[in-house]
């Protein structure tokens, strides 16, 4: 199996109010196409390990690759156009421009990649609106939607530059069951269907089970689900 | 690549822009007055500037050659004695002739200079207007009134009579327009001065003319030059002063002291005789500068305050802009520009409403009195001012832009997208 996602040995302390280690020697290697749940109680560190993950926290000690490239010691520089490329994100709230329609909030990474035509662009826009099943809202304004409509957005929003990873933290913490139930679903479709890689940090028990492969963290480490 | 993001950051400071028209009015507003008041101020004092500069220089000359009688001279002593210890207390100067020697060899020399535009010898009296039993104080100045004319353009200064009248009338004068108001005399009468030896004399007023200083208009008559030296019971080769034009009156420094070394006697330039003036000239430029820099300096913080509101309302904005991908300098440049924009658009505005305050302020009735004849505020319409206006506002919203951007530019997106 392909390794899209290979840590080693990743550490990190908080140094506020006093030196903490938040983790413990992580070493975890993620599957194209696996749907991962990163699950653990309050304080355990996955969000950190999820931020360390994404390539936005650079301060750890360990190493980090992502589809074959090297990330640990990059600056910020380096790394902020790799994210643009590779990595897809979904949070718990949509993070939505405000005064941007659905479809400009979706072309925006893809604008910034600059790799393909306006026209284009728009045309893939529609199309990742149309797989999350919004494609009707795309003239709106993103802050006229309905929650569950806006984080379909979002989704849509992580997909268009077809990154390798999509990074989500607690993707469906501020959903009602009906509405996480459709995003569980569009993952699923997407990690078998198009062979995305999803790593969701996550306090839904039921969407943890369901997903394939579900790694559990306590004080810094991973306790459980090294292998699938 | 680049060109693709910097496209994306003017898209998105655009929208920023539009969606709070209000907020991003009044920050331009801000702008536009303090660049406005600029180049109305600037305007205003410049044109006043210039206006006093022309009227001084019409009435004096760029280097004016005279013997200076209280020019402090060594003592006897000294020029025996050099080396040693002298002490000579309050040491008055001598009897000594302000007349100058060998005038006619000296204006000559003086005109072959071909930096000089023209050289005009004079002398003057001081004289007693005699208007019935009052008695006008006044001066009457013997000049070569061809060459006077081409120092100071004395023709078009004229208002009534010619000045070709005076070559033909030996006991002619022309009289500043104040001086023949008081007197109550008109061109064709007779006037009688009393020269300060007590000699009278009955001469004929042949023209009038107004400098436009009350200094000059109220006192000051010309005469041909033996009518003067008559005045003063000299004899022809009397003459006092040698006043000098050049073509570039910057000069006058350099060829005062050449011409001070030449002729052995004082030559004064006119930034010297004039250093009052100087003087009021820049202490205007440095109220004019600090009133626009404060204003600038205001409209400056405006547009700091307004654009850290902003990125404080849009901190969520930066930060998944920065997961998605946009380094510190795409979101520093998305802020940039929105301020760069605030400045260009205010400064233009700004240079319209000095303008159109310009306009006004130049149709201002104005009533200059006897002192100066001005009859609207004279502004200055130099394009310069408007350059310096424009790069003036744009620079003021750049550094005020600059701060709040590169903070927003050094936003952690974790802190705001973990923290809930």
């Amino acid at each position: 199996m392909e390794k899209v996602l290979i840590t080693n040995n990743v550490t990190k302390y908080f140094y506020e109010p006093e030196k903490f280690q938040v983790l413990k020697d992580i070493s975890l290697a993620v599957n194209r196409g696996e749907f991962l749940s990163l699950v653990g109680k309050s304080g355990c560190g996955k969000s950190t390990l999820m931020y360390v993950l994404s390539t936005m926290d650079t301060d750890y000690e360990g190493e980090l690759e992502i589809a074959g490239v090297r990330l640990t010691g990059k600056a910020q520089n380096e790394l902020a156009p790799f994210r643009n490329m590779h990595i897809g994100f979904v949070f718990q709230f949509h993070y939505l421009l405000p005064e941007f329609t659905v479809l400009q909030n979706v072309m925006i990474p893809a604008l910034k990649r600059g790799q393909v035509s306006r026209a284009e662009t728009e045309e893939r826009a529609y199309e990742k609106l149309k797989i999350l099943g919004v494609e009707e809202q795309a003239l709106k304004r993103s802050s006229k939607l309905s929650g569950g409509q806006q984080q379909r957005v979002a989704i849509a929003r992580a997909l268009i530059n077809n990154p390798d990873i999509i990074m989500c933290d607690e993707p469906t913490g501020n959903l009602d069951s009906y509405n996480s139930q459709v995003v569980f679903d569009i993952f699923h479709q997407l990690t078998h269907t198009h062979k995305q890689t999803i790593i969701a940090v996550t306090h839904d028990e039921e969407f943890a089970r369901k997903s394939d492969r579900v790694v559990e963290m306590s004080d810094g480490k991973i306790i459980n689900g090294l292998h699938k | 690549m680049k060109s693709n993001g910097l496209k994306l950051s003017i898209e998105i400071a655009r929208v920023h822009l539009f969606s709070k028209p209000k907020q991003t009015i009044i920050a331009m507003l801000g702008v536009t007055f303090g660049i406005g008041m600029f180049i109305a101020l600037v305007g205003l004092m410049t044109g006043l500037n210039n206006f006093t500069e022309e009227i001084t220089m019409t009435s004096s000359p760029d280097i004016h050659v005279y013997n200076d009688v209280t020019e402090p001279r060594k003592s006897i002593l000294e020029k025996e004695n050099p080396e040693g210890f002298n002490l000579v207390h309050h040491q008055k100067p001598k009897i000594e002739s302000p007349k100058l020697r060998n005038v006619n060899k000296m204006v000559e020399l003086i005109r072959e200079d071909e930096r000089v535009l023209g050289a005009a010898p004079t002398l003057s009296s001081q004289v007693f207007y005699n208007y019935g039993p009052v008695q006008l104080n006044g001066n009457i100045l013997g000049v070569e009134i061809l060459e006077e004319n081409k120092l100071f353009g004395l023709r078009a200064k004229m208002k009534e009579g010619q000045i070709e009248d005076l070559l033909t009338n030996h006991d002619g004068i022309i009289m500043g327009k104040g001086l023949a108001k008081k007197l109550n005399a008109k061109k064709g009468d007779r006037v009688v001065i009393t020269t300060p030896q007590g000699y009278t004399m009955t001469l004929k007023i042949v023209g009038i003319f107004q400098m436009g200083i009350g200094v000059v208009d109220n006192v000051r008559s010309y005469a041909n030059i033996s009518r003067v030296q008559t005045i003063l019971q000299q004899d022809q080769s009397y003459i006092t002063d040698v006043n000098v034009k050049l073509k570039n009156r910057h000069l006058s420094k350099t060829v005062a002291a050449e011409l001070q070394g030449k002729f052995e006697t004082r030559a004064e330039d006119w930034e010297t005789a004039n250093a009052t003036f100087l003087t009021g000239v820049i202490i205007r430029n440095i109220i004019t500068y600090a009133v626009s820099f404060t204003l600038l300096i205001v409209a400056g913080f405006g547009i700091y305050n307004i654009l850290n509101m902003t990125i404080y309302n849009k901190m969520k904005d930066i930060a998944i802009l920065k997961a998605m991908g946009f380094a510190g300098g795409d979101v520093k440049s998305i802020f940039m520009i929105q301020s760069l924009v605030i400045g260009l658009v205010g400064s233009f505005a700004g240079l319209i409403i000095g303008y159109t305050l310009s306009v006004l302020i130049s149709k201002t009735p104005f009533n200059g009195g006897d002192i100066i004849s001005l009859e609207h505020f004279p502004v200055n319409f130099d394009p310069r001012y408007y350059i310096i206006g424009i790069v003036f506002g744009v620079a003021t919203t750049a550094i005020a832009g600059y701060m709040p951007s590169r903070k927003a530019a050094k936003i952690d997106p974790i802190e705001i997208l973990r923290g809930q």
